[in-house]
Parts: structure tokens; C-alpha cells; sequence
């Protein structure tokens, strides 16, 4: 017998009501509940279909965290219904939640959302393994326990979208392919077997790809899986290094702008690190530059503060260093 | 209680780009007669871009910089919520990987230092409320900051990933309602603004690759404290600083609306309510003006 109490409390919700079919705009509909300590969201869900509205609609499948269906919005939060637990979304937000789909404009009827450019994104970067294999092998393909943690859990992942309608990237910028997707490269990337060649390449393009990841951390924070993509996101640039195929641009000069930087003061020459990054692009930032400057903001190359014992630093980054551009 | 020691690690603006931001940190420490030992030995946390590049020398760089606060036998104190996040990022990796630390203690070897995971890793915000109080605050208030409806932007790097970042303080902070930053203000007696940017990201480690998503993200935070009556911002982060004060014209091009708001750094808004001057704190250097101090 559980030693637990259950408690109740009442819950006012505020939840999102459109059907694209019916309805001009969206609306939002009260109701009231006796929340228990027990319940999940996927519980909520149910009870407002169940007990108040049976047009309400909403994907629902395993209640296991496995199928990835249920991700919807709690108070803006990204959560997998059928995991999260009531009394965590009390204990984050209070007595008052709004619950929404993932993504409101992408809306097609309650919770239910149109995921094509989820599944668009997901497609554009080969989320397969893609190897010659020998159809009449003499043994078997043996992976190592140390090669099968290079996936570092990625293969994880249930597609829930959770992340990706959580990322301030992908609400501004439509091309950018978004936490998921990257985590879904990464884990064949990082696949001993895979021999692919177009992946990395496609994930380092500007715009789609990992250098415009604003590095907020939503997508680790939300994800109910705990595959963290932008730990993944961080080690596909990594491997763009390490491969070779990283262009020069002003995103990956600007990454190693940094070890320049370092090598030569111990801290960072912010006017040096754009200079380096931007190449004649500089010219753009003058008149903020200016603005700057007048401010006392921009301090002079005579003037460059450096790290008292550099030499210890300059030796570091020379015996530590473990990548080239 | 003894008098507050601290190993500080300045970051790279506060000498350079955001200068207000160390004066403010000296003056506020100096009123709250909080000891502040300057790690001068330490470089740049390479600001998650390093880390981008080559993660080991990351690692190596920034377990140097804490052995710096553990010779001193302090915890290490940062003023930027990135360096905050790759070092207590570093400093949470290398204590739970005793095979990594003694890589990394193999190069720092070199330059005769250890890295030991004796010193803990703070951003200032946290310490003052952990350590110093923030009751203890609200009674030095000399110049309530009654008059002002205060938008917090609280920075990604101090409230995700989340379970690193309660490691580092003992307050924990929810980081989808945070609300240090909000108690601070109303210790210092101005009036907490609640607006849906306020956990947001302002875009700041994109501005050179993705200019347009960064300026949409900052115009947005400055445009949704503004739509709830804020008079300012405050952010404990000099980078997001940097992108809410000195970007405004490029934010309000993008979300086509024209925004901007004064913008103080947490230090400067403690040292307003104790009573420091606005030359003390160097409001002069914000480029988006400060009218009211």
C-alpha cells in the first residue's frame, strides 16, 4: 500500500479552442477542475473531452512517453502530456493554466497541429543509417559498447516536436532545421556504421543550419526524453571542424576567433573578434561602432587589457589544442 | 556573519565593451563591503563559441581559471551569465568525470596548477541573495526605487539548463517563472514588471551569423516590457546588455516597430537604491540614455 497522500486542488484552465474548418479566430475556453496529485496533463486532457466537450481534440496514443503524440503547451511550456506530471505544472505556474497546442499558428483543430515543417526539417537530414552493407555477411556487425555511447542518447528521441516549437530559432527563421532535427543528425553522424556525406554538410549551411542556434538552452530544458540537443547541436559543429567540411565563414571564424583571441591576450579583442569574423563585412557595424565608441565602449588596440601569466595560457592552447581550421 | 570574500572572474566586456558594468560591480561590493579578489590570471571562457571549435581546450582553460579562485580558497564569482554557464558547465563535467579531470590536470600540469573542484562557481546575483540577503538589501535602501516599473531579463546562461544551474545556488530558480532577479527589484523597492520575454533569449550569440533572428529577439523583449508600462530593464548579463542598449536601432527595424528602453545592469540598479552616483556606476556609457538617474 502507497504511503503517499493524494491531494486535491482546484485548477482554473484556460485552454486554446480553434477548429480551421469553423472558426475565424481562435478562442479560449475556462474550466474549472479538482486536480489531483496523481493526475498528468494527458489526465486534463481527457477529463475536458470526457466530462465537458467531447469536440475537443487532441493526439493521444501510447500514454507511455514512447509515441511522441501528446506535446502540447502548458503557461508556453513545451510537455509531453501523458509524462508530465500535474503537480510539477502547479508547482511551476500556479492555479491558473493555459493549455495550447505547440505551436498556436500552426493550429489545425484544439491541440491537434499541422507538423509538416517538423517533418519537412526531419527528412532534410537523412535520419537513417546509410551504409554498404554486406547482404551476406560472415559474422556479425559488432558495435562496442564505447562506439554505441557516441550516440550520447540521441537515439532517444520520440519526435515529439516538444523542442522544436520550444526553439526561438525556428519561430523567426522557417529555413532553420531546429533542435530535433539536429539531434536526429547527429545521432547518425555519431553512428559508426553510417558513411553518409551530405548530412554534415546540409546541417552546416547557413541559415538551416547549427551556426544560427541562439544557444538558449529550450530545447535541453524541455525535452522529455532528456536528450539535451543542444549538446548535440554543439558537437555537430565540433565534427564540422574535425571532418574538414567547415567553409569559412563569418559563423565558423567567429568560433575560432576566440582561440586566436585567447592565444594572443588570454581574454577576448571584442573589435579584433569581428574584424576576424566579418572580413570587410565590418564596414556594417560602424555606425553602432560609433555609437560605441563615443560611449567609452571601445577601447583601442594600444589599450587591450591581456591575462597577467599568458604565457601559461599561450602554452595551454598549444599543448591542448585537439582541433584545426 | 564575516565579511563576504569572493574570487572575482570579471569576463571580457566588463574590461572592454561594457566598462559600466565592472565600476558598478567595485561600487556596489564596496556599499555592501563585499571583498572582491580579482582573478587577473584568468582568460575568456570562450563565451560557448570556443566550445563550438575545440571542447578540450575549452575545458582546460576554464578549469584554470577556477584553480585561480581555489588557491585563493574562495568561490569563484562571475558577472556575465555565459562565463557563468562554461564554468559551471566545466566544473560540473570534471567533477563528475574523474577520467576527464585527470586529462585536464595532465595539461594543467604543465603550467603547475590543479584543478581540484574545491572552489564552487556563482554568478554575483545568486551570491548576493544566498550569501548577503536580500532583506539585508532592502534595509540600506536609501533611494527606494519606488518611482519605476522594472522589466527583469533574467539571460539564458543563469537559468538553463536548469539542473546545472541550481547546482550553483542555493535559492532555486524555476526557469520558466524565475524570479530572483524580480525579488531583487523589489528589494530595492521598484515595482517588478511580468512580461512573457523575460525568461526569453535576446539573441546575442547570433548577431554576427543570423542578424535578423537576433534582432528579432531583442526588439521582441524590449517590445514586450515596454507593452507592460516598464520604464527600464535590468539584466544580470552584460552580453544581453550589449544587445538591448546598443542594438535598438537594428531591433526595431526587424520587428518594424521602434523600441528602446534604458537598460541597467543588475549592479547598477542595486547601487541607484544604496545610493551611489550615476558616475560611480557609469551610466554614462550606456548608449541607449539613462534620463531619470
Amino acid at each position: 500500500m502507497s504511503t503517499s497522500t493524494i491531494t486535491t486542488q482546484k485548477v482554473n484552465f484556460k485552454v486554446f479552442r480553434f477548429n480551421a474548418d469553423e472558426d475565424y479566430l481562435p478562442y479560449y475556453e475556462d474550466y474549472s477542475m479538482d486536480v489531483t496529485s496523481e493526475e498528468v496533463v494527458l489526465d486534463i486532457l481527457n477529463r475536458i473531452k470526457w466530462d465537458h466537450d467531447g469536440s475537443f481534440s487532441y493526439r493521444r496514443s501510447c500514454r507511455h512517453g514512447i509515441c511522441g503524440a501528446c506535446a502540447i503547451k502548458v503557461n508556453g511550456r513545451s510537455t509531453l502530456a501523458c509524462k508530465e506530471s500535474m503537480s510539477t505544472m502547479i508547482e511551476y505556474f500556479g492555479n491558473e493554466l493555459t493549455i495550447e497546442p505547440l505551436s498556436t499558428k500552426r493550429a489545425v483543430k484544439d491541440m491537434i497541429i499541422d507538423k509538416a515543417d517538423f517533418w519537412d526539417k526531419h527528412e532534410s537530414v537523412n535520419p537513417y543509417l546509410v551504409a554498404d552493407i554486406d547482404e551476406a555477411p560472415t559474422c556479425e556487425n559488432l558495435v562496442s559498447l564505447h562506439e554505441a555511447e557516441e550516440l550520447n542518447e540521441a537515439d532517444l528521441c520520440i519526435q515529439c516536436g516538444a523542442c522544436h516549437y520550444a526553439c526561438p530559432v525556428t519561430e523567426v527563421n522557417e529555413d532553420f532545421f531546429g533542435p530535433a532535427a539536429f539531434a536526429a543528425a547527429y545521432r547518425f553522424e555519431s553512428d559508426i556504421r553510417d558513411s553518409d556525406t551530405d548530412r554534415l554538410k546540409a546541417v552546416n549551411e547557413e541559415k538551416q543550419g547549427v551556426w544560427d542556434c541562439v544557444k538558449c538552452y529550450e530545447c535541453a530544458e524541455v525535452c522529455p526524453k532528456e536528450i539535451n540537443p543542444i549538446e548535440k547541436i554543439t558537437k555537430l559543429h565540433q565534427m564540422s571542424f574535425t571532418s574538414g567540411i567547415a567553409k569559412s565563414n563569418v559563423a565558423t571564424r567567429h568560433a575560432v576567433g576566440f582561440k586566436n583571441s585567447i592565444e594572443k591576450h588570454g581574454v577576448l579583442d571584442e573589435g579584433q573578434l569581428v574584424l576576424y569574423s566579418e572580413g570587410p563585412g565590418i564596414v556594417k557595424h560602424i555606425p553602432v561602432a560609433l555609437k560605441m565608441f563615443k560611449k567609452g565602449k571601445i577601447i583601442m588596440p594600444w589599450n587591450m587589457p591581456k591575462s597577467d601569466n599568458l604565457d601559461e595560457i599561450q602554452k595551454l592552447v598549444k599543448s591542448s589544442s585537439t582541433a584545426k581550421f | 556573519m564575516g565579511k563576504l570574500k569572493y574570487a572575482l572572474f570579471t569576463g571580457c566586456t566588463a574590461k572592454q565593451s561594457t566598462p559600466e558594468q565592472m565600476m558598478s560591480t567595485m561600487a556596489v561590493a564596496k556599499k555592501l563591503d563585499i571583498e572582491l579578489i580579482e582573478l587577473t590570471e584568468a582568460s575568456c571562457c570562450g563565451a560557448s563559441h570556443l566550445q563550438d571549435y575545440d571542447d578540450f581546450l575549452s575545458l582546460v582553460l576554464n578549469a584554470r581559471n577556477i584553480a585561480y579562485a581555489e588557491k585563493h580558497e574562495l568561490t569563484m564569482v562571475t558577472i556575465c551569465n555565459t562565463c557563468q554557464l562554461n564554468t559551471a558547465m566545466t566544473k560540473h563535467r570534471l567533477d563528475n568525470n574523474a577520467e576527464l579531470k585527470a586529462k585536464v590536470n595532465e595539461k594543467l600540469a604543465e603550467v603547475g596548477l590543479e584543478y581540484k573542484g574545491t572552489s564552487l562557481v556563482t554568478h554575483f546575483l545568486y551570491a548576493i541573495i544566498d550569501d548577503f540577503g536580500l532583506d539585508k538589501i532592502k534595509e540600506m535602501v536609501v533611494k527606494p526605487l519606488n518611482r519605476f516599473n522594472i522589466a527583469p531579463f533574467y539571460g539564458c546562461h543563469n537559468i538553463r539548463p536548469s539542473e546545472l544551474q541550481n547546482e550553483s545556488h542555493k535559492k532555486k530558480e524555476n526557469p520558466y517563472n524565475p524570479t530572483s532577479l524580480d525579488d531583487l527589484i523589489i528589494a530595492c523597492g521598484g515595482v517588478n514588471v511580468d512580461y512573457e520575454e523575460k525568461n526569453k533569449c535576446c539573441g546575442f550569440h547570433v548577431e554576427l551569423q543570423a542578424p535578423h533572428t537576433a534582432a528579432v529577439l531583442s526588439g521582441t523583449a524590449i517590445a514586450g516590457a515596454t507593452d507592460q508600462n516598464a520604464d527600464m530593464m535590468v539584466t544580470p548579463c552584460p552580453l544581453c546588455h550589449l544587445k538591448l542598449d546598443t542594438q535598438t536601432k537594428h531591433s526595431s527595424e526587424a520587428i518594424g516597430r521602434e523600441v528602446s528602453l534604458p537598460v541597467l545592469h543588475m549592479q547598477q540598479m542595486i547601487g541607484l537604491a544604496l545610493g551611489c552616483t550615476s558616475e560611480e556606476l557609469g551610466l554614462k556609457h550606456h548608449v541607449t540614455e539613462v534620463g531619470f538617474a
